[in-house]
């Protein structure tokens, strides 16, 4: 029969219509303001002692408290609102002590019904709850620099150790140039090293009466050092977000050198800033022999006092990467101190170095890499360049009086909150490499709700305008296809949430434009319905072939629409990326809507019974 | 407009005025583009903006005053949204930490003032956005051009690429006339003008190459003229209820937005000319003809399959 869906096909419609509905009605229950309590190591678990403290302070404040709870590893206070929840994380801080970190977060409120299927709100962007947003960019040069540097020191202890006598051993670039006084020592330790590193590219070359080899990396080799930098530093960048006892926080590779760091609710970039950025590493060298060739030598300032210096090998025995654990404490004359505890390789390599160099002095150097800015003149203007700069300095220079193992103090810092960032810079792991800030945006709380009010006023609005004008258009048709719009905006919403896509400001653009470009799957249909009345078509067979004959345009026009939506996430970065998420995920739901949910209705209606004319609008049918 | 019983409308009767009218109007802006250029957005140039909130109406005069004795120079305030809100812009990319100095600067002469937005782009993501962006874009035509060639013929891909580039082109002008700031919104806008563009040029496409099959007489200027004509109030509806929301979300969005609107606008505005005139009159100058669709006719069967097909994939995604 014509105009008539089989019951099958309706079910399926009305699923995953019923599908839609309850995973798009979570975001009908605006979150709640919180404040979460996690512990600071991850041995401390969070009780129902810990959480009524926190509650006792709040009541003393006078800070209404909505409920609370204990989950898993944390425990949830939630608030009535946001000027609450700001003034209730001081309290309970102080309350708890530094164990706990207190941190601000927006608690779902969805039933528990829902929450066990698995339905969520849509996650909200940045630029609609407030936060920071960084991203950062990995240094891969001086990546593969200190890789090349530790691995050309590696090898002369080698050649050492198996008493190959070596003159000199450059970087240059990225090759390691080593020199020889004779052939024997050459091809001994170009054996040596054909063996054991074979991540090099090997040439001999002769200069004078330089006998050299020259140690290149190989493209790939490179690539994969970079790439080790780049894990290492968002495996530590993880860490000290985790030490800033952020809620939800956002920590993203993008592209080769690039690490995305989103803090909802963070105010203050300037603590974010200095725990995610701080690239302090430590290096521990010995102190160089009066008669070292000054080649094997380099000399640093004192941290303190930079008119002191020291001369120290170039090799470098252990850095802060092999750091295990450190804790600042105190020494005997209450100066700060940091207790370091090595991993095994730290240690052992460590205990080598120390064990032949008793009554030798070692030194800690600090390394921190800054970015400064210069003005300078350019061209005739003033502008100001960027420079990276690298500061490194002794901070301790001590007597070995035996073998050092894995565990150790270091002494010589200048303050008790200098001490206790570097030790946890040192726990959170050191970055491979150092990074510089090349974004940042900050949102305040004020502007993000702001965002949300203006995004839904024009939401509601331009879906109001679009129900009116299809309604007077095109009669009963037009309110067919407004019940398939909202179905589709529902639809839509109900994709995001399952996606967890978040939400942002140019989504909710994207949202906008979704509606009103939806309706044009309609349009097409309906346009093709009146030509066919008009050429003398009964109704039945005009809905029919309305509905088939636009089916072809409608797929074209949105496949074409789909591909360019694609190619901007794909391009797309920040806000574009967010409303290209939107518009795709609307081109889907709007052709689901437009053809088969619009249709469905109109079957519902007028199918399978005998029709005089179809209320659609136009001069025809209002004759 | 839905007066559809009277006679064809002549729209190719002005093909002639139309095609003056539209070339006219890419020379201007491509004319403008050079000489005025695009004012550039942060997102693009790198750069420090602050966006602060007073608690009473600052005069801009003397904020400017503040960060000239503090020492900054190089720099544009101006009111955003509202009188209380001000919006500080420095070209400066290589200071990080510059917007919290100028917070503090402005702070520290007794105006009560709350920081709402700050961000700092540094120069080097900025000139690597901008390489990015116009490669997508440039993508973007391909990929259309591409499909539409396959799906269609290959003087349809050629004109209903060209109506898109003419919609940039035009959007971009018209955005280098009045300075309006472009930032990654508006690039983000002027894809989806792509998109929309399209969408409009394949619609009346598709009806031409429908009735090259369909009706056995009429050359080219007929078919096209009432493919056109048969379309029209399709084009005028859809772009009517995709304007009206653009309006409410101009009008309601946010300053942060508004040029995004405004972009858009302009674009469904121009696109949907440009998929009436500019499209039918490349396809007219390209010399379209009932042979040039009757191969792919022939496939009807296979294009019937293709057909049925698209749905089901988009189910899967």
């Amino acid at each position: 029969m014509l105009n008539k869906y089989p019951l099958w096909k309706n079910l399926i419609i009305l699923i995953a219509l019923v599908i839609g509905f309850v995973y798009a009605l979570p975001n009908l229950f605006p979150d709640d303001h919180a404040i979460q309590i996690t512990g600071a190591r991850s041995s401390t678990e969070i009780d129902q002692r810990i959480l009524d403290r926190a509650l006792d302070a709040m009541e003393a404040e006078g800070i209404a408290v909505k409920s609370s709870e204990l989950q898993d590893r944390n425990g949830l206070i939630r608030v009535q609102n946001g000027d609450d929840q700001l003034k209730a994380r001081p309290v309970v801080q102080e309350a708890l002590g530094s164990d706990y970190l207190v941190a601000l977060n927006m608690a779902p409120s969805t039933p528990d019904w829902l929450r066990s299927l698995g339905a969520g709100p849509m996650k909200l962007g940045l630029d609609l709850r407030g936060g920071v947003h960084f991203l950062l960019e990995v240094d891969m040069e001086t990546a593969v620099e200190q890789r090349l540097e530790a691995t050309s020191g590696q090898i002369k202890r080698e050649l050492r150790e198996e008493r190959i006598r070596y003159r000199g051993g450059d970087l240059e670039g990225r090759q390691i140039v080593l020199s020889f006084r004779d052939e024997q020592s050459r091809s001994e330790a170009f054996s040596l090293i054909r063996d054991q590193y074979n991540q090099f590219l090997m040439d001999e070359q002769t200069d004078g009466d330089e006998l050299k080899i020259v140690l290149s990396l190989s493209e790939q080799e490179v690539k994969s050092i970079q790439d080790y930098a780049l894990e290492q530093n968002l495996t530590t960048i993880r860490n000290r977000v985790n030490e800033l006892g952020v809620a939800e926080p956002l920590v993203q590779r993008q592209g080769a050198d690039r690490i995305i760091v989103e803090l909802p609710g963070v105010q203050d970039t300037a603590q974010a800033k200095r725990v995610l950025g701080a690239t302090a590493n430590l290096e521990f060298r010995l102190e160089a022999r009066q008669d070292a060739p000054s080649a094997e030598t380099e000399s640093f300032p004192f941290r303190d006092n930079p008119q002191r210096t020291a001369r120290l090998e170039r090799e470098v025995i252990v850095t802060g990467n092999n750091v295990s654990n450190a804790q600042q404490a105190f020494d005997e004359n209450g100066q700060p101190q940091v207790n370091i505890t090595m991993d095994s390789v730290g240690g052992d390599l460590m205990n080598r170095a120390t064990r032949n160099a008793i009554q030798r002095r070692m030194a800690v150097l600090f390394i921190e890499y800054k970015t400064e800015t210069q003005q300078q003149m350019v061209d005739g203007e003033m502008q100001s360049v960027e420079e990276r700069v690298v500061e490194k300095g002794i901070i301790s220079l001590a007597t070995i009086q035996s073998a050092l193992g894995s565990s150790f103090r270091i002494t010589g810092l200048d303050s008790i909150p200098e001490a206790s960032e570097l030790a946890l810079l040192l726990r959170a792991g050191s970055l491979a490499a150092p990074m510089y800030f090349v974004q940042e945006r900050t949102i305040g709380p004020s502007l993000g709700q702001k965002n949300i009010d203006a995004g839904m006023m024009s939401v509601a609005l331009g879906f109001a305008l679009v129900l009116v004008y299809m309604a007077i258009y095109y009669r009963g048709f037009g309110m067919i296809a407004n019940v398939a719009l909202t179905l589709n905006l529902m639809m839509l919403i109900a994709c995001m949430s399952i996606l967890s896509a978040t939400l942002t400001l140019p989504g909710i653009a994207g949202i906008v434009l979704t509606v009103g470009m939806a309706v044009d799957a309609n349009v097409l249909i309906f346009e093709r319905i009146r030509e066919e009345l008009k050429a003398g078509v009964p109704p039945q067979s005009a809905i029919n072939s309305g509905y088939s004959r636009a089916f072809v345009s409608i797929v074209d026009a949105n496949i074409t629409t789909l591909l360019v939506a694609v190619i901007l996430f794909a391009m797309g970065s920040g806000p574009v990326k967010g409303f290209a998420i939107t518009l795709c995920l609307g081109i889907l739901t709007s052709m689901f809507s437009g053809l088969m949910v619009s249709r469905s209705i109109v079957n519902l209606v007028y199918g399978g019974r005998k029709i005089e004319k179809l209320s659609i609008g136009g001069k025809l049918a209002n004759v | 407009m839905s007066d559809t019983q009277k006679k064809p409308i002549d729209f190719m009767g002005i093909r002639k005025i139309a095609s003056v009218f539209s070339i006219t109007l890419i020379i201007v802006s491509i004319a403008l583009l050079a000489t005025r250029g695009l004012n550039l957005g942060m997102d693009f140039t790198g750069g420090t903006s602050v966006e602060l909130e007073y608690q009473q109406a600052p005069a801009l005069a003397e904020v400017r005053t503040t960060l000239n004795e503090a020492g900054y120079s190089n720099f544009v305030v101006q009111n955003f949204g509202s009188d209380t809100t001000v919006l500080v812009r420095m070209r400066e990319s290589g200071n990080d930490e510059l917007a919290r100095e100028v917070t503090g600067a402005l702070s520290a002469s007794g105006a009560e003032l709350e920081l709402v937005s700050s961000e700092f782009v540094g120069s080097q993501v900025g000139e690597e956005l901008k390489e990015d962006s116009g490669l997508g874009l440039l993508i973007a035509l391909a990929v259309v051009l591409i499909y539409v060639g396959m799906r269609f013929q290959f003087k349809f891909g050629i004109a209903s690429v060209l109506p898109l580039a003419h919609d940039v082109i035009i959007v971009l002008g018209v955005f280098a006339l009045f300075q309006w700031t472009f930032d990654l919104t508006v690039l983000a806008a002027l894809l989806a003008v792509i998109g929309y563009s399209l969408n409009d040029t394949i619609v009346v496409a598709d009806r031409i190459r429908e009735n090259f099959r369909k009706l056995r007489e009429g050359d080219s200027w007929f078919i096209i003229n009432e493919s056109i004509h048969q379309t029209i109030s399709r084009t005028i509806n859809t772009s009517g209820t995709t304007l009206v929301v653009l309006l409410a979300l101009y009008l309601f969005g946010g300053e942060a937005i508004n040029n995004f609107a405004l972009a858009l606008m302009i674009g469904v505005v121009v696109g949907t000319y440009s998929s009436i005139y500019v499209s039918a009159n490349m396809l007219m100058v390209l010399g379209v003809s009932r042979e040039d669709l009757m191969v792919p006719a022939k496939e009807g069967a296979v294009d019937q399959e293709e057909e049925e097909q698209p749905p089901e994939w988009l189910n899967r995604m």
